[in-house]
């Protein structure tokens, strides 16, 4: 019979050495083997007498877990150190550079309609389009402008055909024409687009975007009007204060008619909306004018209403500092990554219009 | 619309300064372009200093001088004066000056070998006096600290430019603006003041307007001023002139351009003695010819309204005279004619001859009809002051009756419009100013309209003119409502968002670019569209509607190549035209690839880019949209401007009769034709149109949630088809099979070449098995298996690979 007490101290300190996967399997062999020091003295349980028995079983037991938590926290020490040692020969730079990744851009134009939609959403406005070819009727009669008003020579048309029946619309007036004939009263709505006009120099492109709007009720009057436009020009330049100025203007198809100012200053270069004592004229509007009602079989004597037209690109290059209208539709790759947008960069309401 | 402020006070008794009264202006819709100095001619004169100067290496008599004109150099000026010398200060012209004396242009010229930059003055040539022995000699005292400043003081008055809107045309004349500033509380309108001018007999030519259908001309009026003495107009009437901007003429041109400016009230004299006989107004025959002042020939066409003599046309009424009967400096006789052209008449003839004048402006938007008389008055009696003659009485000759036109306006309107409300005196006297009749009923107002006011024909206008003149600051801000009427976007609409959107995401730079593009280029990618001309093109080279948004891509591609770019990925949104009615138009996108994937990566092997990158983009893009995979089903065929063997159109179904987009190489051919070059170009394009509406709302879809926890299994089979045999359909194939035990079907090789026949191909795909109901034994997969085997076997003719 061994002395299982200097068994266990000797295997602890044997243990405690620095030693290999293989001697810690040979020392676990030599004492929980077939024939190891612990599995023998097991056998030896039963030769002994009834008292003695039990005590030398609970000790044995207990030795036994001893060596045993002792070998397994020695193998997982040794197998940790293992794999650290094997890490430490697989470091790569992670200073190299990433897998190739392409950051897609949406365009200036798109971002700012997406948040002018966002804006007249908030106050009840939906969306409706038009097409980019009209024919003369909708572009300027139905809107009160006959052929022979020189209020036509204000818009250099594109022609589809030498009658001049076909054109590429002007404005996106025709589109509360078309709204109207296609319903019934309350109407509002906005709706933006590509026009046109054969007119092309430094600030003037051949194609540019605008956004029409329309709200016609029972008792919509010019307050609402301003009341609306003062909201827009708010939120869309995200400043708490907006200095903002009616003026009288003339377009056929509303009555009255007015231009609206924005005051602003140049601080660094750059223009700075909503302070200073200089003006900016950004969009004309008015009450629909009863003709362009009656036109488009609505009754002037029981709705009305008001309509303006923004130029959106223009808008986008005051809010984001873009100089040149032109560059627009260039395509120029460097112009789309400085000015475009991130595609999960969607203008709402409750993420708010721009980070 | 030009004047000066002291003009305008020739109408309005104002004791308000110039920056209330543009403000004013402003205020009532008239909108100022400009306050400012004209800029003049003589600004281009320079007290200058002569710091050298030198003999010319080749003239005797000319010196080379350097001159300090107040910039960082001097300039070299050639110069033939004696006085000439070092130190002295006198004026220099600099090129583009124009020298009064002789209205000669300075330019940059070489003398005698020696480049002169401008020139040393003389007094004569200044117009100073008659001395042009050598040049302008300046004290020093007075001078030496103004080198570079202008010689001459200006001495021009402030002049107003206002850009007047086309329903306001009695603003055109100085006193329609004062009579709006008076209205709107800025001062009082002066009275026209005419002296009684002497008329001693009849108007000797006779005059009639014939009576042809669609006469332009309803009323003409005229008086004959003989003996008369034409000569330059005095001082007065020529600043006038020149504080436009314009140049005086004669005292009889300046005289009618003056009336023009100051009444709205457009003249024409013609020399008497030029006319043969009489002059009748009538309508022109095809064919007739006449020269105009602007010395151009006209040919007319039918019906436009000319006046007349006994020999032919003499000019287009209210547009432009002729030259065989326009005034000289020697004309002794004058016929003067003040007369009222339907703007209608006026719009179409000058539009026929593509004709602008100063003329055809205001009557084209409607002159004061009653404003013929006093036309005549202040006109001829101008002339006869100024250049002596005799007036006759006036002829005045009427097809129709010009009245004021009467309409009843409501009061409450002006509220209702407007949201805010004003007493009634107040309007009445705002009308009144205006020059309207008022008569006031009970809530009801009978108002006379001025007959210079041809832009007022109904209440609203009233309500206009009342809130302009009242200002527009009075109108209330009220909050908006948020009332929603129906959604902001519709499904179509949502899905171009989400599409655009889908398409960046993907590493795409958004453009847009204009609808419209060069036809050579349109022309490789129209197909059987019908190309679409632009009338009237901003450039040769923008001359057709696009057909294709490839147009514009492929030709700002090349731009951004030709920039050094190598791997572009551009996409845009927008109409593409079938045909130019209104709605014959579709919504596409188009996105082009071009270069390599992973070019110059360290861990990466690049390649060039292949139609499979964009069949990705295009089903990814499909499938974020709602659209199920499953079900798509992909043809070769595409558009010729594709690769014919790497291209395709995918169908949302096998049934579908349009494909909702296209993928593939761009043709070699185009990118040729194009000279693009690149190592590879891939595209494709979504047809919005043909993407049918989800009926099933995500909300209904996300309900149905199935799922099996059953174990899957997973069996490769390799089958060798015929090389040209579709993988799509071997996948159809398979999956029809069973489709509720059948998960999902990868294709992980094709092989040709060694073992298999030369015609042939292997495709190696795995197949993946799971029940809903029960684990499936070994039994049933190796029924399945045999299903898959012979099923496939006996319906594409493949073999299976062993």
């Amino acid at each position: 019979m061994f002395d299982i007490k200097k068994i266990k101290d000797d295997y602890l300190s044997k243990l405690d050495n620095d030693l290999n996967i293989e001697k810690v399997n040979q020392i676990k062999t030599e004492l929980f083997g077939k024939n190891g020091m612990i599995s023998n003295s097991f056998k030896t349980l039963g030769s002994l007498p009834n008292d003695e028995r039990k005590k030398f079983a609970s000790d044995l037991n207990s030795i036994k877990d001893e060596l045993q938590d002792k070998i397994d926290s020695k193998i997982q020490e040794i197998e940790t150190k293992e794999i650290n040692s094997k890490l430490e020969n697989e470091k790569v730079d992670v200073t190299l550079p990433e897998r190739e990744f392409n950051q897609g851009k949406i365009h200036p134009v798109s971002q700012v309609i997406d948040e002018i939609s966002s804006i007249f959403s908030e106050i009840g406005f939906s969306v409706e389009e038009g097409p980019d070819i009209e024919n003369e009727h909708y572009n300027f009669t139905a809107l009160n402008t006959p052929d022979n008003h020189p209020a036509r020579d204000m818009h250099d048309t594109f022609y589809l055909d030498n009658n001049k029946e076909l054109l590429l619309r002007t404005h996106t007036s025709p589109v509360q024409v078309r709204t109207m004939l296609n319903g019934k009263p309350p109407f509002k709505i906005i709706a933006p687009g590509r026009t046109y006009r054969s007119d092309s120099d430094q600030t003037h492109s051949p194609m540019f975007h605008q956004v029409e709007g329309l709200h016609v009720d029972k008792d919509i009057n010019m307050g609402h009007l301003k009341g609306c436009l003062n909201y827009f020009i708010k939120s869309f330049f995200e400043v708490d204060k907006i200095k903002m100025r009616f003026r009288p203007s003339h377009f056929p198809f509303t009555e009255p008619s007015a231009e609206v100012d924005i005051g602003y200053e140049m601080k660094d270069g750059k223009i700075v909306i909503g302070e200073g004592d200089k003006w900016l004229e950004i969009l004309g509007c008015g009450m629909v004018h009863p003709n362009v009602l009656k036109n488009v079989k609505v009754n002037p004597d029981k709705v009305q209403g008001y309509a303006f037209g923004i130029g959106i690109d223009r808008l986008g290059m005051l809010k984001y500092g873009i100089n040149d209208l032109r560059a627009f539709f260039e395509t120029d790759y460097r112009w789309l990554n400085h000015f475009g947008f991130d595609p999960l960069d969607v203008p709402s309401n409750y993420r708010g219009l721009s980070r | 619309m030009k004047f000066t402020i002291g003009w305008l006070k020739d109408h309005l008794d104002t004791k308000k300064k110039d920056n209330e009264l543009i403000e004013k202006l402003t205020n009532v819709g008239l909108e100022v372009e400009s306050f400012e100095n004209l800029s003049s001619d003589l600004d281009n004169f320079k007290v200058a200093k002569i710091i050298n100067a030198e003999q010319h290496p080749n003239a005797d008599r000319l010196r080379v001088c350097d001159v300090d004109i107040g910039g960082q150099n001097t300039v070299k000026v050639v110069c033939g004066a004696p006085n000439a010398k070092k130190d002295l200060l006198t004026v220099y012209a600099g090129p583009g000056s124009i020298i009064p004396k002789n209205n000669m242009k300075l330019t940059i010229s070489k003398i005698r070998g020696v480049t002169s930059y401008g020139m040393l003055c003389s007094e004569s040539e200044l117009n100073l006096s008659e001395e042009s022995e050598g040049i302008k000699e300046l004290k020093s005292s007075n001078y030496s600290d103004k080198i570079g400043k202008n010689f001459f003081k200006s001495n021009t008055e402030k002049v107003v430019d206002l850009s007047i809107t086309p329903n306001r045309p009695d603003c055109l004349g100085v006193r329609g603006v004062a009579r709006d500033l008076a209205a709107a509380g800025a001062g009082k309108l002066k009275k026209i003041s005419l002296k009684n001018i002497k008329k001693n007999g009849s108007q000797k030519i006779k005059v009639s307007i014939s009576k042809d259908k669609n006469q332009g001309c309803t009323v003409f009026g005229s008086c004959l001023i003989e003996g008369v003495t034409n000569q330059e107009s005095p001082q007065w009437l020529k600043e006038k002139i020149v504080s436009l901007g314009q140049k005086p003429i004669s005292a009889i041109v300046d005289i009618t351009n003056y009336v023009m400016l100051d009444l709205n009230r457009p003249l024409h004299a013609y020399d008497a003695d030029k006319i043969d006989k009489e002059i009748i107004v009538r309508n022109s025959k095809k064919g007739e010819t006449f020269e105009a002042l602007d010395n151009k020939e006209y040919k007319l066409e039918n019906d436009m309204c000319v006046i007349s003599d006994k020999s032919g046309v003499l000019g287009l009424g209210g547009i432009i005279g002729g030259t065989r009967s326009g005034t000289e400096i020697n004309t002794k006789n004058i016929l003067l004619e003040s007369a009222y052209f339907l703007p209608r008449s006026i719009r179409k003839t000058s539009k026929l001859l593509n004709i602008d004048t100063d003329a055809k402006f205001r009557f084209e938007r409607g002159i004061d009809p009653q404003s013929i008389e006093i036309g005549l008055t202040k006109a001829a009696q101008l002339i006869s002051e100024i250049c002596g003659g005799k007036i006759s009485k006036f002829d005045i000759q009427k097809i129709s009756k010009h009245e004021k036109n009467k309409i009843k306006f409501k009061i409450s309107l002006f509220e209702k419009i407007t949201g805010f409300q004003i007493k009634d005196n107040e309007i009445i006297e705002i009308l009144t100013d205006l020059g309207f009749e008022v008569s006031k009923k009970k809530f009801e107002l009978d108002l006379k309209i001025p007959t210079w006011r041809p832009d007022i024909t109904q209440p609203i206008d009233i309500v206009e003119e009342i809130v302009r003149i009242k200002g527009y600051e009075n109108i209330e801000t009220l909050e908006p409502e948020k009332t929603k009427i129906k959604d902001t976007l519709n499904k179509q609409q949502k899905l171009f968002h989400f599409l655009q959107r889908s398409v960046a995401s993907k590493g795409y730079f958004e453009t847009v670019t204009w609808s419209f593009t060069d036809s050579k280029i349109n022309n490789l990618f129209k197909e059987n569209l019908k190309e679409i001309k632009i009338v009237n093109p901003i450039s040769s080279d923008l001359d057709v509607l696009r057909n294709s948004i490839f147009t514009n891509l492929t030709f700002y591609l090349k731009k951004n190549l030709d920039r050094g770019f190598k791997d572009i990925s551009l996409f845009e949104i927008g109409p593409i035209f079938k045909n130019s009615k209104p709605g014959e138009q579709l919504t596409v996108i188009g996105a082009i690839k071009s270069g390599k994937v992973s070019r110059l990566n360290w861990n990466e092997k690049d390649r060039i880019v292949d139609v499979f990158d964009v069949k990705k983009d295009v089903i990814q893009t499909l499938v974020e949209a709602g659209y199920d995979r499953q079900s798509f089903f992909v043809r070769d065929k595409s558009p010729s401007y594709y690769h014919p063997g790497k291209s395709g159109s995918v169908y949302l179904d096998k049934d579908e009769i349009d494909p909702v987009a296209y993928f593939g190489e761009i043709h070699p051919n185009i990118l040729k034709k194009l000279d693009i070059k690149t190592e590879g170009l891939v595209g494709f394009e979504i047809y919005m149109d043909y993407l049918r509406e989800n009926k099933i709302k995500l909300k209904d879809l996300k309900t149905n949630f199935e799922y099996s926890d059953y174990q899957k299994s997973e069996r490769d089979f390799a089958f060798v088809v015929d090389k040209n045999f579709k993988a799509q359909d071997l996948i159809e194939i398979i999956s029809s099979i069973d489709k509720n035990l059948i998960r999902s079907i990868k294709i992980f090789d094709i092989y040709e070449g060694e073992n298999i026949p030369q015609d042939k191909k292997s495709i190696a795909l795995n197949v993946t098995i799971q029940s809903a109901e029960k684990t499936l034994g070994e039994s049933d997969l190796e029924k399945i298996n045999k299903l898959i085997i012979s099923t496939v076997e006996t319906k594409s003719g493949a073999k299976i690979r062993s």
